[in-house]
């Protein structure tokens, strides 16, 4: 059961890590313009629209 | 004339010398558009970042005030090809804004920590039927109470809050059990934790609050997407007035920006900004917007003018005034604020279930633990089986079950042209069984129109509609939409509060007033018609006078027959005139009518109809209806009501259709249907459910099944509310 002395805090590492990295995201506004995000691929920037 | 434009109310001053404005743009509708509009914006100097929010349709536009300044931002989007409104969001937006952020943080907490704790609590359910030591499944509870007991306290906030705040008022809402439920699951596995115990309950606690957050997400998901776009509506419509300052000069500035005391000059065709009183000139006011009268006032100075009037024929100058005391204003303020308090709360569907609901879960409880004290078992077992059934009643599906259908049908309802103002606007709707109908602008369009059986040459007309497009004017553009070739008389001149005039195969053709036209002498057909505005039409030789009166909407008789069939009394209380309510009565055959009324006999009426039991929904427009909506137990409006009548508008309608109305009726019962069928759904969840409970058998993995299942279904259930009401409609 050592083997729980380091996978148990990894695991809860990892999860806390996805965490802070969605509240980061939210934070600088990821989710502000989600159907802008979508078409805003689309354009070409080499090619004069 | 060259006039200078003042925008700084929207403007919000930056850092050195920089500015920022947020901007409503209509027309976006691709990635082409928003590289057009981006990229343009970028290379003109002085701009130092522009990004468009393809979601919001607003732009937010930076730049240095010493190289450019706002109007010429403004102008530089138009010349793009886009209209761009100056934006200055409401504070119910930000807070809602502000109140959405904070939802989904708790939510994230709640969703990391309900991961992690299934991640413990799978391997404890596994290791409890093979060879887990109890050591181990101690670590792993100890583990979970580390990660739950912080993500509950909190992402549970939103709950705790509102059971409080209910508590103080000492009422009973759907989150006061919620509260306790989560508060006793933690409270009671930490105990079972430190006792060595097989089972703890961090799981179903933290995984309540998970789906619980996501019902509340929802819900103000949809409420702001309809309030942004209501926003950015009225942001479009906004008006602008032109202030004359003390210097003679005139100045352009948002109709918000007035104080009293300013003096404003409302040119002919104008919609004046703000009440106040006419301090020079003469005129023709169309108060049809504020009193539901379609006979045009005859003003001269010293005399009242309300905003939401438009300025037919003459400049007016006038002073800008707070409602003073006597006006119209006055009183429909004064009749608004009485029927706000009168009015009495509404308490919703859900609230309503939570106030049966939380004692009889309570007293359950209760009586589990006395039954198993009588029938011999342990104080702590007695508690803990209570506890166990306080936590499989939490009313998780109860509160994703109405919110859940309320979204869906808030969709449904947004194509359908409504947009809801609350969200408990639903259910009342679905209970109208009278509907009260204002007549000027609710029944009839809210913009006159040609009379089509006028007798008038078709040829002469379309060069008539054709010349009006080069105007202004309320009762030109009445006239331009029956064009049918859409471009301007090239050289085309319009002579404000006169007419237009351009050559027309070689020879001259004026449109406007008769003076301008050279036509003197009565109109023939004014003589026996009061309810037309006329406009002369004169080319060569040839003279029209061109009647423009209020018409019905298209749909009007349609809906209004479909509506008395689904079982709903019709009823028409007008401002206007009994003569010009009769006509439309009997051509809606409503026989229930009445003309010429005050604000305040508009609540009069009302109040009686809802003192006999009737649930009313009013339909109306005018300012004068505004306490009306207020007293009304439902309410809506159409998009071009006045701002006070749509503040107080549960719902507002789009377009020229009344069939929204209808809609709303439909999709609204239909919804009512779905909420309650998910209400017994959750409720036969609880009744398979409890008996476990309350026998004792009740492991975690058995409540979080149960859980997760019966909140499954019933967002599955309302997803069947959109289906429905669209293939139906």
């Amino acid at each position: 059961m050592n083997v729980l002395m380091y996978l148990v805090p990894m695991a809860l590492l990892l999860g806390l890590t996805g965490l802070i990295a969605f509240l980061w995201s939210l934070k600088s506004g990821q989710y502000d313009d989600l159907d802008g995000a979508a078409v805003r691929i689309l354009p070409d920037d080499d090619i004069e629209g | 004339m060259a006039e200078t434009v003042d925008l700084s109310m929207f403007v919000e001053p930056g850092a050195a010398g920089a500015s920022h404005m947020t901007l409503a743009v209509d027309g976006v509708a691709c990635a082409g558009c928003i590289r057009k509009i981006e990229s343009g914006l970028t290379k003109l100097p002085g701009v130092i970042d522009a990004r468009l929010n393809f979601t919001q349709r607003r732009l937010a536009v930076d730049w240095r005030n010493d190289e450019i300044d706002a109007p010429r931002i403004i102008e530089a989007i138009e010349a793009i090809g886009y209209h761009a409104h100056p934006f200055a969001p409401e504070r119910v937006e930000a807070d809602d804004t502000a109140q959405a952020s904070w939802l989904l943080k708790c939510l994230a907490v709640a969703g990391f920590a309900a991961m992690n704790v299934m991640l413990l609590s799978v391997s404890i359910w596994a290791g409890n039927v093979s060879d887990m030591t109890p050591e181990t499944r101690d670590l792993f509870h100890w583990l979970s109470a580390l990660i739950a007991l912080p993500a509950a306290a909190y992402a549970g906030q939103p709950f705790f809050r509102s059971a409080l705040r209910a508590l103080r008022a000492r009422q009973l809402n759907m989150d006061v059990p919620i509260s306790l439920g989560v508060t006793l699951a933690l409270g009671l596995s930490l105990f079972e934790t430190a006792t060595h115990a097989t089972h703890a309950y961090f799981d179903s606690a933290i995984m309540l609050l998970f789906f619980l957050l996501c019902g509340r997400y929802l819900d103000l998901t949809m409420r702001r997407k309809t309030r942004l776009f209501a926003g950015n509506l009225a942001s479009l419509k906004a008006e602008f007035a032109h202030r004359l300052e003390p210097s003679g000069e005139l100045v352009q500035i948002p109709a918000a920006a007035l104080h009293p005391g300013d003096r404003v000059l409302v040119r002919p065709g104008e919609r004046i900004p703000a009440d106040g009183t006419i301090i020079n000139g003469t005129s023709d006011i169309d108060e049809s917007l504020v009193t539901g009268e379609t006979l045009h006032r005859a003003v001269r100075s010293g005399m009242t003018i309300y905003a939401g009037s438009i300025n037919m024929s003459g400049a007016l100058t006038m002073r800008v005034t707070a409602s003073g005391a006597g006006t119209l204003v006055d009183e429909v303020e004064r009749l608004l604020d009485k029927a706000v308090e009168a009015k009495s709360q509404t308490v919703r569907l859900a609230d309503r279930v939570a106030r049966l609901y939380a004692p009889v879960v309570h007293a359950t409880a209760a009586l589990t633990a006395i039954g198993w004290l009588v029938a011999g078992a342990s104080l702590h077992d007695s508690i803990v089986i209570a506890i166990a059934v306080l936590i499989i009643t939490c009313p998780c599906a109860i509160a994703l079950a109405i919110p859940a259908v309320q979204v869906v049908a808030a969709g449904s309802l947004f194509r359908s042209g409504v947009i809801l103002n609350g969200g408990d606007a639903i259910e009342r709707l679905a209970e109208a069984d009278t509907i009260v109908f204002d007549k000027t602008g609710t029944l009839t369009l809210p913009e006159p129109r040609v009379d089509g059986n006028a007798g008038i040459d078709p040829n002469v007309l379309e060069r008539a509609a054709r010349l009006a497009l080069s105007s202004r004017h309320p009762l030109a553009a009445a006239l331009a939409r029956v064009a049918q070739d859409r471009s301007p008389y090239p050289g085309a001149v319009e002579e404000p509060g006169q007419g237009v005039r351009a050559i027309i195969n070689g020879t001259e053709a004026r449109l406007g007033n008769a003076e301008f036209c050279n036509v003197v002498g009565n109109h023939p057909i004014a003589a026996r018609d009061g309810t037309a505005s006329f406009i002369t039409f004169t080319h060569n030789g040839s003279v029209a006078t061109i009647p423009i009166r209020q018409t019905l909407r298209p749909d009007a008789v349609a809906v209004t027959k479909a509506l008395r069939k689904r079982g709903l009394d019709l009823i028409m209380l007008s401002g206007d005139r009994t003569a010009a309510v009769a006509p439309v009565a009997e051509q809606l055959g409503i026989q229930n009518w009445r003309g010429g009324l005050t604000p305040a006999e508009k609540i009069a009426a009302i109040e009686q109809m809802q003192s006999q039991g009737r649930r009313v929904l009013m339909v109306g427009d005018g300012l004068n209806d505004a306490p009306a909506l207020a007293a009304a137990y439902v309410s809506l409006s159409p998009i071009t009501a006045a701002h006070l009548t749509q503040a107080h508008a549960d719902a507002l309608f789009l377009g020229e259709l009344l069939k929204p109305v209808l809609q709303a009726v439909i999709i609204s019962r239909k919804t009512r249907a779905l909420m309650k069928q998910n209400l017994a759904l959750a409720a036969i969840y609880n009744a398979l459910a409890v008996p476990l409970a309350i026998a004792g058998v009740v492991t975690p993995l058995i409540a979080a099944v149960a859980m997760s299942g019966s909140s499954l279904l019933v967002t599955l259930n309302a997803l069947r509310a959109r289906s429905r009401a669209e293939t139906r409609s």
